[in-house]
C-alpha cells in the first residue's frame, strides 16, 4: 500500500538572476510525519520553503498537495490548502493580547458590523490553547510579556485554528529554554497523532534524532537524499550535508592551560545576579551553562561595561580594571562576541570591511585618519585567516550566510588581539561545518594563550568544547565542574537549582 | 549588471535630476545661464547647504535636528549684539560659532543623557531658542553692526569674482567630505546610525559621537546665520524660521536615509543645489510663490520615490 504524500515536490529548479539556488530538488512529506529538512546555511532550505508556500515562483518542477497539482502564488493560497510557516522571527505583535494576536487579520465580528466579538475570540483562544496543553497562557495576557516559548505556542495555536495540516517550523527551538523545548516537543508529538505533518528545520542534530521520522538533506541547492532517521546516523547526516567526512564533531583540545589571567570577584547587580566570582586561566575555555534568562548574558555584559553593575572587581593579568564602557574593556584586551549578532554584533547595512574596522579603528588609522592600505591589509588578512566565504571585503554583511556573518564577528575581535574573549552562543543558527570551524578557531586562540569564556545553551557543545564548566541558576553560580567529571545530568541539575528535573535532560 | 546600474542610479540620480532641471530652466529663461545669475544662485544656496551639511551628519546617526533655524537666529542675534557693542568682528564671529557649538551640544546632551527622542528634544529647543532670541532682541532687528571689511566680506565679499559665502560653503564641504570618508569619526557616525548597540559594543562612545554631531550642526547653523547677518547688515529675530525643512529636504533629496547609517554628503550638496535652482528658476519665470511651494514639494516627493525604487 503506497500512501499519497501530503506534499510532494518534484524536480524543483529555482534561480535568482542567473544564480541557481535549487537544482532538481525533491521533497515529500506524509500526513502525520515529522520530516527534518537539513543543510548548511545557504543550501537552499528557505528557498525551498518559499517556493512551496508561493513566496517565490519556481522555474521548473511540480508541486502536489494530496496528489493534486498546485500552483500557489502567495502564502495565503498555501494557507488555504493547510500549509503554514512558523518563522524563526515570530509574527507576534507585542502590545496586543494573546487573543488579539490569535485572530489578527481574521477578527470575529458581530455579523458585518465591524464590531469585534471579543468574548467569542477569547473563548476560542482559550480552547485552542487548552488543546495544546498550554493552560498557562491566558487570552488576555499581553503577548510581549510572555516568554518566546509561549509566544511560539500562540503561533502554533493560530496555525491550528486555520486547520493547518502541514506546519513548517524554522529553527523553532533556537530561543527556547530546555523546559520550553520539552513542552514544544510534547505539542509536536500530539500534533503528529492528530495527523498534522511538520517540516522541521533545525541545526540541532540531537533534536532531529529525538523527534523526526525522516530527514531530507540539501547541499548547495541540490537534493542529496531522504533517509529514515532510525536507519541513519549523526555522522552520515553530517557527511551528506558537508559532502565530506567532518571527523570529530568537536576538535580535540590541545592548548596548554596556564595561570589565571582573568578574575571576577563578587560581581553584583541588584535583582539580576549576585556574588559572581570566578576566574579563567591562560589558554582555557570556560563554558558557562544555564537556562535561558539565568543571567549569563547579563553577567558578561556587565563585565564588558555594556550594562551596569553595583559591585565587584574585575582583574586582568592581576591588575584591577575600571570598566565603565565597552571601550574600556577593549582597551584592556577583552573581546565580546554577542549572542544576537544581527542586533548587537553587526551593522547589517555596512560592508565586511566597515564592520571589522569598528573594533580596530586605532590599528587602521593614523591620528584619526583612516589609512586605506592599513585597513585593506588588516581586513584581508582576517578574512583569509577565518576563511570567510565572500565576494570581497566590500560585500554587505546582510548578504552573508549566518555562519559567515559569525566569522566576521569573530574577525572583528581577533584584530584587537584579545587576552580574553567572551563568546555568547557562538554557534547559534550556524551549520555543522561552520560550527566546527568556529570550534577550531577557539582552539587555535587558546593555543596562543587567549582565555575564552563561552556561554552556550547547547549542552553537547558545552561539554565538547570547555575545559571547565560554570553553571548559573537565577543569577548565582551554582556549580563549577571540570570537563572530566561533567555530564549533562549534573549540569542540568545545577542549572535548575539542584532539583531533580529528569524531564529536562533532553536526550 | 542590472544591480550595478541600480546602485549607480542611487548615487548619481540626484545629480542627473539637477542637470535635467537646469537644462529645462535654461530653455525657459534666457537669464538662467548668465554668470550673474549662477553666482547669485550659488550664494543663495550656500546658507541652506551649510545647515544641510550638518543635518547630514545628524541624519546619518538616525537623528534629526529641528532647531537649526532657531540656533541660526539666536547665534546671529548674539553675534550682532557683540558687534554693535563694538567688539572686534573676527573675535565676535568666533564667539558666535562657539555659541552655535554650545547650543548644538545642548541638543546632543538632552538626546543622549536625557534619552529624549531627537525629534522631540529639538522640537522643544527650537521653541526655546526662538523664544530666547525674541527676548534678547525684544522682537526687533539688531542693526548698525560693523563697517569692518572682514565682517562685510563674510556675506557680501567676492574672491576672484566668486561670492565669499560660496567659497566658504565649498571649503566646509571639502572638510566635511574628508571627515566622513576618511576619518575614524566619520566611520563612527555611520556606524552609530547603522546600529547603535553594535557600535557601543564595539567600543564606540555613541553618546559622544552624537553630541559632536549636534554641536557641529549648531555651529554650521550659526555660520549660515552670520552670512545672512553680514549680507543684510542686521540680525532678524525671525531669521531662519522653517530653514530646518529646506535642510532636511536637501539631505533627503541627496539620498541619505532617515533611518541612519546610509548616505553621502555629496548628495546633500546636490540636494541643496536642486532646491536652490528651483527657487531661483521659478522666480526668474515669475511663478507665483504659491505655485513654487507646490513644485518644490513635488520634487522632494519625486526624489524620495525614485530613491525607494532603486533600493
Amino acid at each position: 500500500m503506497v500512501e499519497t504524500p501530503f506534499v510532494e515536490m518534484i524536480n524543483i529548479d529555482k534561480s535568482f538572476s542567473g544564480n541557481q539556488v535549487l537544482k532538481g530538488v525533491n521533497f515529500e512529506i506524509n500526513s502525520g510525519e515529522i520530516h527534518a529538512l537539513m543543510g548548511e546555511n545557504g543550501a537552499g532550505k528557505s528557498t525551498l520553503i518559499k517556493v512551496l508556500t508561493g513566496i517565490h515562483a519556481r522555474d521548473n518542477g511540480i508541486i502536489k498537495v494530496k496528489g493534486k497539482k498546485v500552483d500557489f502564488s502567495n502564502p495565503k493560497q498555501a494557507e488555504q490548502d493547510g500549509i503554514i510557516v512558523i518563522h524563526q522571527e515570530l509574527n507576534i505583535i507585542p502590545h496586543l493580547t494573546v487573543a488579539e494576536n490569535m485572530f489578527l487579520g481574521k477578527e470575529l465580528t458581530y455579523g458585518k458590523t465591524g464590531i469585534l466579538n471579543t468574548k467569542e475570540m477569547k473563548k476560542q483562544t482559550e480552547t485552542s490553547l487548552q488543546d495544546l496543553g498550554a493552560t498557562n497562557i491566558q487570552p488576555e495576557d499581553t503577548a510581549g510579556d510572555l516568554s518566546v516559548g509561549k509566544q511560539q505556542m500562540i503561533e502554533i495555536a493560530r496555525a491550528l485554528a486555520t486547520n493547518a495540516e502541514l506546519i513548517i517550523m524554522d529553527e523553532p527551538t533556537a530561543a527556547l529554554t530546555a523546559r520550553e523545548i520539552e513542552s514544544l516537543f510534547n505539542v509536536v508529538e500530539s500534533l503528529r497523532k492528530k495527523g498534522v505533518s511538520i517540516i522541521y528545520i533545525s541545526h540541532r542534530m540531537e533534536e532531529i534524532f529525538q523527534i523526526c521520522d525522516r530527514i531530507t538533506v540539501l547541499r548547495d541547492g541540490q537534493y542529496i537524499s531522504t533517509e529514515f532517521i532510525r536507519e541513519t546516523s549523526f555522522e552520515a547526516i553530517v557527511k551528506m550535508m558537508v559532502g565530506r567526512e567532518l571527523g570529530e564533531r568537536f576538535p580535540a583540545r590541545t592548548s596548554i592551560i596556564g595561570d589565571v589571567v582573568f578574575e571576577v570577584d563578587n560581581l553584583d547587580r541588584r535583582g539580576v545576579f549576585e556574588n559572581i566570582s570566578f576566574n579563567v586561566r591562560k589558554g582555557e575555555i570556560l563554558g558557562v551553562a544555564g537556562l535561558m534568562g539565568a543571567g549569563r548574558t547579563e553577567i558578561m555584559e556587565a563585565i564588558f561595561g555594556f550594562e551596569k553593575k553595583n559591585n565587584g572587581t574585575v582583574k586582568l593579568d592581576g591588575k584591577a580594571l575600571t570598566i565603565n564602557h565597552p571601550s574600556d574593556a577593549i582597551k584592556a584586551g577583552i573581546g565580546f562576541i554577542t549572542e544576537d549578532r544581527k542586533a548587537k554584533g553587526l551593522v547589517l547595512n555596512a560592508s565586511i570591511r566597515e564592520n571589522i574596522s569598528l573594533t580596530n579603528m586605532k590599528a587602521v588609522s593614523n591620528n584619526g585618519v583612516i589609512s586605506a592600505s592599513k585597513e585593506n591589509k588588516l581586513i584581508s588578512d582576517l578574512i583569509k585567516r577565518l576563511q570567510v566565504k565572500t565576494t570581497g571585503i566590500e560585500q554587505e554583511i546582510k548578504h552573508l550566510s549566518g555562519g559567515n556573518q559569525q566569522k566576521v564577528v569573530i574577525a572583528k575581535w581577533l584584530g584587537i588581539k584579545p587576552k580574553l574573549l567572551i563568546l555568547d552562543e557562538p554557534t547559534r543558527g550556524v551549520d555543522v561545518g561552520a560550527k566546527k570551524e568556529i570550534y577550531t578557531i577557539m582552539n587555535e586562540l587558546t593555543e596562543k594563550g587567549v582565555a575564552i569564556i563561552m556561554i552556550s545553551s547547547e549542552l553537547p557543545e558545552v561539554l565538547g568544547v570547555s575545559d571547565r564548566i560554570m553553571v548559573i541558576h537565577e543569577g548565582k553560580i551554582t556549580r563549577t565542574l571540570d570537563r572530566e567529571v561533567a555530564d549533562q545530568e549534573k549540569i542540568m541539575r545545577a542549572a535548575t537549582g539542584g532539583e531533580n528535573h529528569e524531564a529536562l535532560i533532553s536526550n | 549588471m542590472k544591480r550595478l546600474l541600480v546602485t549607480n542610479f542611487a548615487k548619481i540620480g540626484p545629480f542627473i535630476g539637477l542637470i535635467v532641471i537646469m537644462i529645462i530652466l535654461g530653455f525657459l529663461s534666457d537669464n538662467f545661464f548668465t554668470l550673474d545669475n549662477i553666482l547669485n544662485l550659488l550664494r543663495q544656496v550656500s546658507v541652506n547647504a551649510l545647515i544641510a551639511f550638518g543635518m547630514t551628519f545628524v541624519i546619518l546617526t538616525a537623528g534629526i535636528d529641528l532647531s537649526v533655524g532657531s540656533i541660526l537666529a539666536l547665534g546671529s542675534a548674539l553675534t550682532a549684539g557683540m558687534l554693535s557693542s563694538g567688539m572686534d568682528p573676527i573675535f565676535a564671529v568666533f564667539i558666535g560659532l562657539i555659541i552655535g557649538l554650545a547650543l548644538g551640544a545642548v541638543n546632543g546632551l538632552i538626546i543622549t543623557k536625557g534619552k529624549v527622542a531627537p525629534f522631540i528634544a529639538t522640537l522643544a529647543t527650537m521653541t526655546v531658542f526662538r523664544g530666547v532670541t525674541l527676548v534678547y532682541t525684544d522682537g526687533k532687528p539688531i542693526t548698525g553692526l560693523s563697517d569692518s571689511f572682514a565682517f562685510e566680506m563674510i556675506g557680501r565679499g567676492y574672491v576672484f569674482g566668486i561670492p565669499f559665502p560660496v567659497i566658504l560653503m565649498l571649503g566646509v564641504f571639502l572638510i566635511l567630505y574628508f571627515v566622513l570618508r576618511k576619518t575614524v569619526f566619520g566611520r563612527q557616525v555611520y556606524a552609530v546610525g547603522g546600529n547603535e548597540e553594535a557600535s557601543t559594543l564595539s567600543g564606540i562612545r555613541a553618546d559622544r559621537v552624537k553630541i559632536w554631531v549636534y554641536s557641529l550642526t549648531g555651529m554650521l547653523s550659526v555660520l549660515a546665520g552670520i552670512i545672512l547677518t553680514s549680507r543684510l547688515n542686521s540680525a532678524q529675530p525671525t531669521a531662519g524660521s522653517m530653514y530646518e525643512l529646506d535642510a532636511i529636504a536637501a539631505v533627503v533629496i541627496g539620498g541619505t536615509s532617515l533611518m541612519g547609517g546610509r548616505g553621502r554628503i555629496v548628495g546633500t550638496l546636490v540636494g541643496a543645489l536642486i532646491i536652490g535652482v528651483l527657487d531661483n528658476g521659478l522666480n526668474l519665470l515669475n511663478v507665483s510663490s504659491f505655485y513654487q511651494q507646490i513644485v518644490k514639494g513635488g520634487v522632494i516627493l519625486l526624489a524620495v520615490l525614485l530613491d525607494r525604487r532603486s533600493k
